[in-house]
């Protein structure tokens, strides 16, 4: 633990944050760009060369927009909301491993934050937290949609938790480790779990949508029936933090699945290029990113494709179908790993 | 003559009859839908858009496209209103206004003929653009254009006058355009029978 050391995972931490930021930022323009292509349209194009400063203006607009306050809200806890929600959904990068490691003069550097051994765990519990900020802020604004958006966030992602967790118990049974960077490198060359799991993936996928208030899943927030839903009574830059950390969270959930099933940095023939080992950790991260934009595509894809769940078939999916398809899963999974034991 | 269609008793042979049956498991389990649906959007992701960059690219109107009017001055630069109230009166959607005036001796410059109008007001709101104000001038001196009247902020700004109305004499309006073969044979004898 020399200095460093210290030096190093501060900048690192810095840089994944600012990355964070700048893909969220990016991924604003691109949902609008995507909208458009697949409605037919161009999407915006007036700001820069093909729209590349619109997140920019957007930005600003928030900025300037005037600071509202509905006069019976609860000062404190309508300010911690949105910081709550921006400041949860940044915290889940500290663990997912952005790339091998970086040899710099006979030290390895890792390209992850933290390799905790119990990365999956905690991934988890941050998510969990993740509910409390939607629900402050639309308990604090004081406002009747605000407060059924919330509590619909509220009930919708705790019973997609459950399944979420569900679907990667098989995984952990599988790989026998809680460190996200172990099931990583388990997953070397093309030995991806998806292979393994694709129930447990579509599952995982599904949950994934549903615990980032995304369409078809975004009744916390549907424009028609709740006029925004939990932000409702938000305007300027708090409003601008729920909707950025909706997008950090799409961001990370990619990466989340990107590691898990579709081997993170791993990529097919990575032995046979003969590479050196910084490089093919450079060329990994490159793919990593590539796979993780994939996903933030296939969540916009999504969206413009699928019409809203009404709220009961929301449950009965969560609780009737996911729960136990994924309990069957991790059964099957069980067995299996008995038999090839026994053999 | 259209057959009613014995099975549905449907006219347009396109409806079809309500089946309540019980969905499939592939249909109950929806996923075999939801990837057609993708395939459906991802086509039309790589499908040309149909967006016009309307500022720069223009829709192609048509040779004798009804736009903003023109009130034409005659070749020595004399306005060509009489104020005969023919157009507001011919207008249909009674978008034209106009008080008259007399001409003085010192203004037999500005204006061809013994009256004038002083105010000459087109509320672009109302317009139809129907063209019959043109057709009914004795003066010919208005014309619709292929201009379009452009967007604005305030409903007050839509009321044109003289200012916007009349040509100006540097920059003469050219309404020939409009005036096709077609079009001019159509004028020359109003006494058509649709014109009686």
């Amino acid at each position: 633990m020399d200095g460093n050391y210290i030096l190093y995972k501060l900048i690192l931490a810095s840089v994944i944050l600012l990355i964070s930021l700048l893909v969220a930022m990016y991924s604003t323009l691109i949902e609008r760009k995507v909208a458009g292509y697949f409605q037919d349209r161009l999407g915006p194009n007036r700001a820069g060369i093909g729209g590349i400063f619109q997140p920019l203006a957007d930005g600003l607009k928030l900025f300037f927009k005037e600071e509202f306050m509905p006069g019976s809200a609860d000062k404190f806890l309508y300010i911690l909301g949105p910081s709550l929600t921006m400041m949860i959904a940044l915290l889940t990068s500290a663990v997912i491993p952005w790339g091998n490691t970086l040899l710099i003069n006979g030290t390895e550097y890792s390209l992850q934050v933290a390799d905790i051994n119990v990365g999956v765990l905690y991934v988890f519990a941050i998510l969990s937290i993740g509910v409390y900020g939607i629900m402050i802020g639309g308990w604090a604004s004081n406002n009747k949609y605000a407060l059924i958006g919330a509590v619909r966030a509220a009930s919708q992602m705790i019973s997609y938790e459950l399944a979420m967790s569900m679907s990667i118990i098989a995984i952990v049974m599988m790989s026998g480790t809680l460190s996200l960077k172990d099931i990583v490198d388990q997953q070397h060359g093309m030995n991806w779990n998806i292979w393994y799991q694709p129930f447990g993936f579509l599952i995982f996928i599904i949950c994934a949508f549903a615990e980032c208030n995304r369409s078809p899943f975004d009744l916390p927030e549907c424009e028609t029936e709740l006029i925004g839903g939990y932000h409702t009574e938000y305007s300027s830059m708090k409003l601008g933090f729920y909707l950025f950390a909706e997008y950090i969270n799409m961001f990370i959930s990619s990466a989340m699945i990107a590691t898990l099933f579709f081997g993170g940095y791993n990529f097919p023939f990575m032995d046979d290029l003969n590479l050196s080992h910084n490089a093919l950790t450079i060329l990994g991260s490159l793919v990593f990113f590539a796979k993780i934009m994939f996903f933030v595509f296939f969540f916009m894809w999504v969206r413009w494709t699928l019409p809203r769940f009404r709220y009961d078939q929301l449950m009965r999916l969560g609780w009737k179908t996911l729960l136990p398809l994924a309990i069957v899963n991790i059964l099957v999974t069980g067995f299996v790993i008995m038999i090839k034991n026994h053999l | 003559m259209t057959t009613i269609n014995q099975n549905t008793g449907s006219l347009s042979g396109r409806s079809r009859v309500v089946s309540n049956k019980e969905m499939t498991f592939a249909e109950r389990i929806y996923l075999p839908a939801i990837v057609k649906g993708f395939g459906i959007t991802i086509g039309h992701f790589f499908k040309k858009s149909a967006t016009i960059q309307y500022p720069e690219v223009k829709r192609p109107i048509a040779e004798i496209y009804r736009g903003k009017h023109v009130l034409k001055r005659d070749d020595e630069g004399r306005e060509r209103c009489t104020a005969c109230g023919l157009c507001a009166l011919s207008c249909p959607a009674e978008a034209i206004t106009m008080i008259a005036a007399e001409r003085k001796e010192e203004e037999m410059h500005l204006y061809r003929e013994e009256k004038y109008a002083t105010v000459y007001e087109i509320n672009m709101l109302r317009c139809i653009f129907c063209g019959l104000c043109e057709e009914a001038c004795p003066k010919e001196a208005i014309f619709l254009t292929n201009e379009i009247v452009p967007s604005d902020l305030h409903r007050s700004d839509f009321i044109y006058g003289k200012d916007r109305l009349v040509e100006p004499l540097g920059k003469r309006v050219d309404v020939t355009h409009r005036q096709t073969a077609k079009v001019l044979a159509f004028k020359k004898d109003k006494n058509q029978s649709h014109n009686s």
